[in-house]
């Protein structure tokens, strides 16, 4: 900031602003002022979810069967793409100090070079992260919602999960989704999901080798699994509807809490890394002209960098909190 | 500050890189080595990590834990330069975060874990 800031010609002499005793630039100062805040910020984030889980502790969904999909694959990959992610993420952290340390060198073709790949490792790790948004919302199995607003998903008997659309049967009807152009203006109804809770039951009834599986877990954390005959009772008395994916209050892999704090965590770590990378873009483009050059230092470089490196720091505690533990 | 010295060993003096560069890259295998160390932990999830808990927490989540404050540290020190801060600069962030951090961790979650005990043990049924 030296360059922008007009000099008063008192400068140097202690009570008129000459003294910097943390040695650190007014501008950095700042940066390191607001990831303290933004930090806070994000652990009363993190917080909040370790009360609901702690609340919801013998229910709550297990990460591993949420997050399984890879793109461009079938199959069950726990992990395995999120793991991708923290990479590619850690290393747009490599080139962003790099840029950083070529920056304290005066080596302005270097810090061009190093900016562009962490721009599109930032812009990699968002495109992942909408994919991986996607996926949650769109479901895989499926499941049956009760009256307690729990959900019961499906299993044969060797423990397989069992997707609702395969083992439905179809019973013939005609009825299409209420528009809000239809009858009256403000009435309207959700999409319908693609099987009825009546074809589930049939289609439940008729297999005599599927089962429920509760979200409650036992004392090994593992899902309770029910015998055919408590099956047959609990969903004939609980079941209510049907739940195809995660939307806010809705959620197929078990509480809805966990659907909205994934969406609003993660939501607001990937707009923290949207607009990182609008920053970069930004700082990318005036290296190029050679603001910096002429300015004769790179700070601007350090402080972009301080934030990024920040975004990768949170991205390191919602990877344990959400997908590890 | 753009000129100043730069610290180049990590592990309390123990490992002295020779260059900023060679610094960098040495912290990134470093973190990238934890990273791996904790999605293998994840996806093997080994039996006696999980049956055994110390303070309510299975050893496993204590793992992850402490290896994510490790990953933290390294960012925090070496990406984001705190190790080259002067130490006032450096307690007034990290105390800061940390103290206030502990102390909404500590009344949440026991927060949390007392209505678990109220939906569990007293006349509320959750799942009618």
């Amino acid at each position: 900031m030296e360059a922008t800031v007009a000099n008063s010609g008192t400068d140097q002499k202690t009570w008129d602003g000459g003294n910097r005793p943390l040695k650190a630039s007014y501008g950095k100062m700042m940066m390191w002022f607001f990831i303290v805040s933004d930090a806070l910020t994000f652990s009363g984030f993190l917080a909040s979810y370790g009360f609901s889980r702690f609340k919801f502790l013998d229910s709550w969904p297990i990460a591993d069967e949420v997050f399984t999909h890879i793109p461009f694959l079938h199959g069950n990959f726990p992990m395995y793409y999120v793991a991708f992610m923290t990479f590619i993420l850690i290393f747009s952290s490599v080139t962003m100090v790099l840029a950083v340390d070529a920056g304290h060198h005066m080596k302005k073709n270097k810090v061009i070079v190093y900016l562009f790949l962490t721009i599109i490792g930032g812009a990699i790790f968002v495109g992942s992260q909408a994919w991986e948004w996607g996926t949650f919302i769109k479901g895989s199995y499926g499941a049956v919602e009760t009256k307690g607003g729990k959900i019961l998903q499906f299993l044969n008997t060797d423990g397989e999960r069992q997707a609702i659309g395969d083992f439905a049967i179809s019973i013939p009807s005609e009825r299409t989704t209420q528009q809000s152009n239809d009858g009256i203006w403000f009435q309207s109804e959700a999409a319908r999901t693609s099987v009825t809770l009546e074809e589930v039951k049939k289609g439940f009834l008729a297999d005599e080798s599927l089962v429920i599986r509760t979200q409650y877990l036992d004392e090994n954390g593992e899902r309770t699994v029910l015998s055919r005959v408590e099956s047959v009772a609990k969903l004939q008395s609980d079941g209510i509807g049907i739940v195809e994916g995660a939307n806010l209050k809705h959620n197929e892999y078990g509480t809805p809490l966990f659907a909205d704090f994934f969406f609003f965590i993660t939501g607001f770590h990937g707009f923290h890394v949207f607009s990182g990378v609008i920053f970069n873009i930004i700082i990318f483009f005036n290296v190029i002209i050679g603001t910096y050059e002429r300015r004769g230092h790179y700070e601007m470089v350090e402080k972009v960098g301080l934030y990024w490196h920040f975004v990768d720091l949170v991205w390191v505690f919602v990877f344990t909190v959400f997908y590890l533990i | 500050m753009a000129h100043a010295e730069q610290n180049l060993a990590i592990f309390r003096g123990n490992l002295k890189f020779k260059s900023n560069v060679s610094k960098i890259w040495g912290v990134f295998i470093l973190l990238s080595i934890i990273t791996t160390v904790e999605v293998a932990l994840g996806i093997v999830k080994p039996e006696f990590l999980t049956s055994n808990s110390l303070f309510a927490l299975k050893y496993l989540n204590w793992i992850f834990l402490v290896l994510t404050l490790v990953k933290a540290y390294y960012i925090t020190w070496d990406f984001m330069h705190m190790r080259d801060e002067k130490m006032g600069m450096r307690r007034a962030v990290v105390w800061t975060a940390i103290f206030l951090i502990c102390y909404l961790l500590f009344i949440v979650l026991l927060e949390g874990d007392y209505i678990f005990d109220v939906y569990k043990e007293n006349y509320i049924k959750f799942d009618f």
